[in-house]
């Protein structure tokens, strides 16, 4: 039935397959398997949450439930250098407006944006835990502090293809 | 036993119950919004998020939401106090802030429980301005139309269409202000999951949900000098449309209903239990033709659209188990564009056949390929009985004062078993009395079956035809259908024929009947209308109906015959479960 539906022979869909093959309760590992779908093909696409209704028996319409709910969860493809900055209160203080306003103005997109050739993607993020570094921006899981905003030049340059 | 008070008076209630029940059974109002129970189909929806209910509990800092907040033992709660009026508007109001106040214009003006609660709490004023909500109408479904501007949250539709239905279509979606309820991916909802059942708009207290009105669609058919306007009514419709014009529930208004719609011009009054009585005739044809035959057994009733997609959707790999028959409504449109036409000697192309219906997925059905022939329809315009009740009330009608009509003839008269089509185990009922006869060759003199009728979720009964035991089961309700199904395809349980109607109890509880509110009682009652109005019939055996026998005499030849299986019978398709 449905897995006529999505013939998903891609590499990734058997390996978010096998991942779903260990769980015993399938309906309850529903966050665990979109984490892991979304580490593997970078974002949620209606095609991988359709393969995952139907693995685990959960309706399409509660997972895109879920998936809208948490902000960690994205349904559009993201950059491959993804610039988070924290709009925490530490941050916020101490200038992040300025930071993000930066890389919007490099980058030519907005916040939640993706640039068109796939490079960067922009978001806003509450408090990563280091407020003594604020104003802090995170590049995929590397952290950067006490920004300034001509920083921001360094970081594309050393983040770059 | 749990004992506790409420504004000083004592009250007993059992363990677990809430504040809210211990209030009702002292006769004590408190006023909700979100809430909605119905324990007969285990519809149990009161997740608070209204807010509406609000109480004082002694000893407790902040108040309690009255209908999830359970009882305790020496419990002492204030139910009128300044606070808790005070909070409740507060709550109104901010609900109302976001709400588009265009209540003049609005399908659900009148009938609105929000619009009732506010004047209920005596809004003159709302003291919040700011943000609105700025959803997509959804105009893709035939059948309904979703603004989820209008949406309260309360999440009654999320909580029928997943835990009753199991049609899982619906859930709530983003966070925060962005909020709705909606389907997978945000998509057309004519797209996802959904067999427009219409249960959701039957218990949505807001015009989040209403239904496509055709209204307009029918006066300019009426108006039209070159159409030639007929009208059904299904055998539901009778049975609730009084109450719409404050008539008590259970009161059949059959005669007034024909002298309305005459009024309106119609050119022929018919009755869709004239069809009921076909499909009767071709269901226990194609029921015995598959039980002499070693045919796909058990043969399962294809009479409610949403039924019908939902098992294309849900069980794809069974589509050859339903019976091929079409529903009443449209065998009816098929006839009457061909046999009656020639009868009547009236063009087809320039006939409209007019559909009053207790559902909403019936709007959906006529659109369905498949569904006419010659370019035309079988059905050209349906509306459900509140939208009926508009128009009576639209045109001036008085409708209590109205004298008892009958049907025209052919196509207005039936048995009893095309009445009790309204109610969920109506259909098997009436296809075993044709079958049993068909079967045995005798006269069955036990016309009521008894163990197949009320409102339960599933029925199961065995029949014995002269020695042979027949095993039956009815589901009403698209989560008993799931059940039954499943056990089916399991191998776990065996039956020769089963009745589903997607509606819990059946067409009297259809999506498209005036708002019960939740009143199972109600229900009951509509339903002992159509048992009381099959009784007082002469002729209660659907292939005794006389122009029954002339339809297939003249035109028709034998049932499940050729020209029947053209007109009268169709094909399902396999659709995504998601």
């Amino acid at each position: 039935m449905v897995a006529e539906q999505c013939r998903c022979e891609s590499e990734e869909f058997k390996e978010l397959d096998a991942y779903i093959a260990q769980f015993r309760d399938k309906k309850s590992s529903l966050i665990k398997v979109l984490y892991e779908a979304q580490r593997l093909f970078g974002f949620l696409s209606e095609k991988a949450m359709l393969f995952i209704a139907d693995r685990l028996d959960v309706p399409a319409a509660k997972i895109f439930g879920v998936v809208s709910f948490y902000s960690y969860f994205t349904t559009t493809p993201k950059g491959r250098h993804q610039i988070k900055c924290c709009m925490g209160t530490a941050c916020f203080v101490r200038g992040s407006e300025k930071i993000i306003a930066a890389f919007e103005e490099k980058l030519k997109i907005k916040r939640g944006e993706t640039t068109t050739d796939l490079e960067y993607s922009l978001d806003s993020l509450r408090c990563v835990g280091a407020c003594g570094l604020a104003p802090v921006v995170l590049v995929n899981d590397q952290v950067f502090g006490k920004l300034e905003a001509p920083d921001v030049d360094t970081i594309l340059a050393n983040n770059k293809g | 036993m749990v004992s506790l008070k409420i504004n000083g008076k004592p009250v007993e209630v059992p363990e677990g119950a809430t504040i809210l029940e211990a209030a009702t059974k002292i006769g004590v109002h408190i006023p909700t919004l979100c809430r909605l129970n119905i324990p007969e189909f285990s519809l149990h929806n009161q997740g608070a998020s209204c807010r509406v209910c609000m109480v004082e509990v002694e000893g407790r800092r902040n108040l309690a939401p009255a209908c999830a907040t359970p009882v305790m033992q020496g419990m002492d709660v204030k139910t009128h106090t300044p606070r808790v009026v005070n909070a409740r508007r507060t709550v109104l109001e901010l609900i109302l802030s976001n709400h588009p106040k265009t209540c003049l214009t609005c399908p659900k003006n009148t009938a609105c429980e929000l619009q009732s609660l506010a004047a209920e709490l005596s809004i003159q004023g709302i003291e919040f301005s700011g943000q609105t909500s700025r959803h997509t109408i959804d105009v893709s479904s035939p059948a309904y139309v979703r603004d989820m501007n209008k949406c309260v949250l309360c999440r009654r539709c999320e909580t029928m269409c997943s835990t009753v239905q199991t049609v899982n279509a619906l859930s709530a979606l983003n966070r925060g202000f962005a909020t709705c309820v909606g389907p997978a991916f945000n998509m057309p909802i004519s797209e996802s999951t959904c067999v427009s059942c219409g249960q959701c708009v039957a218990v949505c207290p807001t015009a989040a949900l209403s239904e496509v009105n055709n209204a307009a669609k029918v006066w300019a058919a009426l108006k039209d000098p070159d159409k030639y306007v007929v009208v059904q009514t299904a055998p539901a419709v009778r049975a609730a449309l009084g109450e719409a014009f404050g008539l008590p529930p259970g009161v059949s208004v059959t005669g007034k209903m024909a002298a309305a719609l005459r009024l309106f011009g119609f050119d022929k009054v018919f009755d869709t239990d004239f069809a009921a009585d076909l499909t009767i005739m071709e269901e226990a044809a194609e029921f015995i033709h598959r039980f002499k035959h070693g045919g796909k057994l058990p043969i399962l009733t294809s009479c409610c659209p949403g039924w019908v997609k939902f098992f294309e959707h849900q069980f794809s790999d069974m589509l050859d188990v339903p019976s091929t028959c079409k529903s009443p409504q449209q065998m009816f449109g098929a006839i009457a564009k061909t046999w009656l036409a020639q009868e009547l000697k009236v063009d087809p192309a320039r006939m409209v056949v007019v559909s009053v219906m207790p559902c909403i997925a019936k709007k959906y059905e006529a659109g369905r390929a498949d569904m006419g022939r010659d370019g035309g329809r079988d059905v050209d315009i349906v509306i459900t009985t509140r939208e009926l009740a508009k128009m009576i009330r639209e045109a001036g009608i008085n409708f209590a004062s109205l004298p008892d009509e009958g049907f025209d003839d052919p196509m207005g008269e039936s048995t009893g078993a095309g009445v009790i089509f309204g109610a969920s185990g109506g259909v098997l009922e009436a296809a075993l009395r044709t079958a049993y006869e068909w079967i045995t060759g005798k006269t069955l003199h036990a016309v009521d079956f008894t163990a197949l009728r009320g409102l339960k979720g599933i029925k199961e009964a065995e029949i014995d035809v002269d020695g042979m035991p027949v095993r039956v089961a009815v589901a009403g309700g698209l989560g008993n259908a799931r059940k039954l199904l499943e056990s089916i395809r399991a191998g776990k349980k065996q039956y020769h024929v089963i009745e589903v109607m997607a509606c819990p109890g059946g067409c009297i509880d259809g999506g498209g009947q005036p708002y019960h509110r939740g009143r199972a009682d109600i229900l009951k009652k509509r339903m002992k209308a159509l048992y009381a109005e099959d009784k007082g019939k002469i002729l209660r055996k659907s292939h005794e109906n006389p122009f029954i026998k002339k339809l297939y005499a003249e035109f028709l030849g034998e049932p499940h015959g050729k020209l029947a299986h053209d007109l009268l019978h169709t094909h399902y398709v396999p659709r995504p479960r998601m």
